[in-house]
């Protein structure tokens, strides 16, 4: 069936570079020595580690359980003993250390016994929590916790399965496709139980053909095995960077242009990527946790490719499997556009982690030198949001975070776009970014203010209510002392009176003699 | 000109028993300058400015009573942000080093439960009970310093947020400068 495409607005057209990494396929790499799995592996939640030191773990057993309702759980990587609960390193632009779980492996590689659950005779519950409880996260690189975004209650027309992979040089989800199609099927059906969805439309850009056949391929097999009601439509969409943003995705594919401020699931839409919809059927079809990940490697090394890599596999190691040429002078993670510059290589592959790239001068050729931003507006053509960088340039700039806000800068997605084009070579979204965390941060301070502001109010009052309750009961008890004292004497004038009458009347009407 | 009057009149009437009803009617709660004045500092409610709080020296703010520039913990950005709210003209403090963040965090093992810093807490921010360790919740406390002084065993100390990959910030972006010659 030939579908009509739409077109986002803005974007651009860099060099791919995807050929580098792309032919090989994928290959396991092998198992480090020691694993360090960070608790903190989706946006909105850590996970509270059940384990301690010195505990001997099974591959795939649950050694962090999802805390809160935003919590996804998080497993061991392979089998051996828990060596240390610690601070280390993350791969986060910032390079500081959070708290991780350490394993030292024991080389045997025991799985724990997997407990398939069969989507057609588990309740929607059951499903949701084996999702949260086999820590599926999104891997399209915003690691938002799955059981969420596929539990919520809307209703559900079109799951859209993100295979489009726009950032150059990454190749993972295409040799994902490429070999584990029928996987990602299953894994899409299943979410299409979950949240309803009458048809999948899986968009890859035309830059994959291979992807694209296997995919086709796959689709026409499962559909030959006669299930009805799902509808499973494969769209080559034209290259043409960010179309695997989420909107950007659903814009091509279905023409709805997702708002600002609203989610795809208001117009009954819901985008997962593919490694998610491959982890969804590897947790429920074959009961195995979330443990390892496709990374590509690429970029100045000897042997680019893409590796299945357990979580928590130091990046160092990764590197050298690949063997990294001289002239490395940097390493990225993520692509060339939205990735940022690792600070430490020993930091852990976690569950977003999907590419690493060893930059040297000769490929990521250092910017040319800042100049003035002249109001050109290249930026706001190449905008796939429609947003006026140059605006949020110069507020951010001059540090007018209200100005920044007024030009809508969290509708910003960082794609890099504006920076790409800019003939200034301004390096726009790092002003972004950095906007973007003051903003957040000034948020924060307002809320620990507005929050000090009525514990102090609350004291405030607890001490008036207080005093007032204390001069009450002093009150009330002075009150009490005079009624008895008043009582008291009363009494006591009574019985001097009786005394004094029992005695000669005579000598109590005249007062005796004052010498 | 009697007809005139008599409108003239009639319409001070009106419009007086209008204002009138206005005033009692629609009053306004509170002092608005105030509370404007309260949103801007920055409720550590730690008395430095010599108002037992923020609120009250938002107060004398408002009555002309206090300085503009007496809030330590606001800097010269929030004296600046009043001067503009209350068109006075900005005095500077002389305090332009930022402070970063602290909370207080009590030496559990020196602290023999007096429940003095308790009853200094502005926020109530630390518990415990007599002859009972006390502690600071640290998400609550402002950083005010008020409970320092009381201790008798000087077992707390202000210790700075450390910084994690939630809280860090991204940096302003710094250019290189062009060699030209």
């Amino acid at each position: 069936m030939i579908q009509r495409l739409f077109r986002f607005r803005g974007g651009i057209e860099p060099a791919p570079h995807k050929r580098e990494s792309s032919a090989a396929p994928i290959r396991p790499a092998p198992l480090p020595p020691k694993l360090v799995v960070p608790l903190i592996q989706s946006s909105r939640g850590a996970a509270r580690t059940i384990v301690t030191v010195g505990d001997k773990v099974l591959k795939g057993q649950c050694i962090g359980e999802p805390e809160g309702a935003g919590g996804t759980a998080i497993h061991a990587p392979t089998s051996g003993a828990v060596t240390e609960i610690g601070r280390y390193p993350m791969a986060h632009p910032s390079g500081l250390a959070s708290l991780a779980i350490v394993l030292e492996s024991d080389g045997e590689e025991r799985w724990i016994t997997p407990e398939p659950l069969d989507p057609a005779h588990a309740s929607r519950e059951e499903l949701l929590l084996r999702i949260q409880a086999s820590g599926i996260v999104g891997m399209g690189g915003a690691v938002f916790p799955s059981h969420i975004k596929i539990g919520k209650d809307a209703a559900i027309e079109t799951l859209v399965i993100n295979g489009a992979e726009c950032e150059p040089w990454i190749t993972c989800d295409d040799r994902l496709m490429r070999e584990r199609a029928a996987d990602i099927l299953a894994g899409a059906k299943i979410l299409c139980l979950l949240n309803g969805a009458r048809r999948i439309l899986i968009g890859i850009e035309d830059n994959k053909p291979e992807a694209i056949a296997a995919m086709t391929a796959a689709a026409r097999e499962s559909h030959g095995g006669g299930e009805a009601g799902v509808d499973v439509e494969i769209v080559p969409i034209p290259a043409r960077y960010p179309a695997g943003g989420e909107k950007q995705l659903i814009r091509v594919l279905t023409g709805i242009e997702v708002p600002a401020g609203k989610i795809a699931g208001d117009f009954g839409v819901q985008c997962f990527n593919v490694g998610t919809a491959h982890a969804v059927c590897r947790a429920l079809a074959h009961g195995e946790a979330m443990i390892s990940r496709i990374v590509t490697v690429t970029g100045n090394v000897e042997r680019p490719g893409n590796y299945e890599v357990l979580l928590g596999t130091p990046i160092s190691s990764l590197l050298a499997l690949c063997g990294v040429r001289p002239g490395t002078d940097r390493t990225l993670m993520g692509g060339p556009m939205m990735g940022f510059t690792l600070p430490s290589l020993d930091a852990p592959i976690t569950k977003g982690s999907n590419c690493i790239i060893a930059a040297s001068p000769a490929l990521f050729p250092p910017p040319p030198p800042e100049q003035a931003c002249i109001r050109c507006g290249t930026c706001a053509h190449a905008c796939p949001i429609g947003l006026q960088p140059f605006e949020l340039y110069w507020a951010s700039r001059a540090k007018r975070f209200d100005d920044a806000n007024r030009y809508h800068i969290f509708d910003c997605i960082e794609c890099g776009c504006c920076a790409y084009v800019c003939p200034a070579h301004i390096p726009l979204v790092d002003y972004f970014r950095f906007a973007k965390s003051e903003i957040r941060a000034r948020d924060e301070e307002q809320k620990a203010a507005s929050q000090a502001r009525a514990r102090f109010e609350s004291r405030l009052a607890r001490l008036e209510r207080e005093k007032a309750e204390k001069a009450a009961r002093l009150a009330a008890k002075a009150a009490e002392t005079r009624a008895s004292l008043a009582a008291g004497d009363a009494a006591l004038i009574a019985a001097a009176v009786q005394r004094t009458q029992a005695q000669s009347p005579d000598d109590a009407t005249t007062p005796p003699d004052p010498i | 000109m009697f007809a005139a009057l008599i409108v003239m009149t009639g319409i001070a009437i009106a419009l007086g028993a209008a204002l009138g009803y206005a005033a009692f009617h629609f009053k306004v709660e509170g002092n608005p300058i105030a509370e404007q004045i309260d949103a801007i500092l920055p409720q550590t409610q730690c008395a430095q400015c010599g108002y037992p709080g923020c609120k009250p020296y938002a107060e004398a703010v408002a009555s002309s009573e206090a300085e503009i520039n007496l809030c330590t913990p606001g800097g010269d950005d929030g004296a600046r942000k009043l001067a503009e709210l209350l068109g006075r003209e900005f005095k500077p403090r002389g305090v332009t080093v930022e402070k970063p963040k602290t909370v207080a965090l009590i030496d559990e093992q020196t602290c023999i439960g007096c429940t003095l810093c308790i009853q200094a807490c502005p926020v109530d921010a630390i518990v415990g009970s007599a002859k009972q360790m006390h502690t600071v919740v640290s998400r609550i406390c402002t950083g005010c310093e008020l409970c320092l002084p009381p201790c008798p065993v000087d077992c707390i100390a202000l210790v700075e947020e450390p910084r994690t990959p939630q809280n860090w910030r991204w940096k302003y972006p710094v250019t290189g400068l062009k060699v030209v010659a």
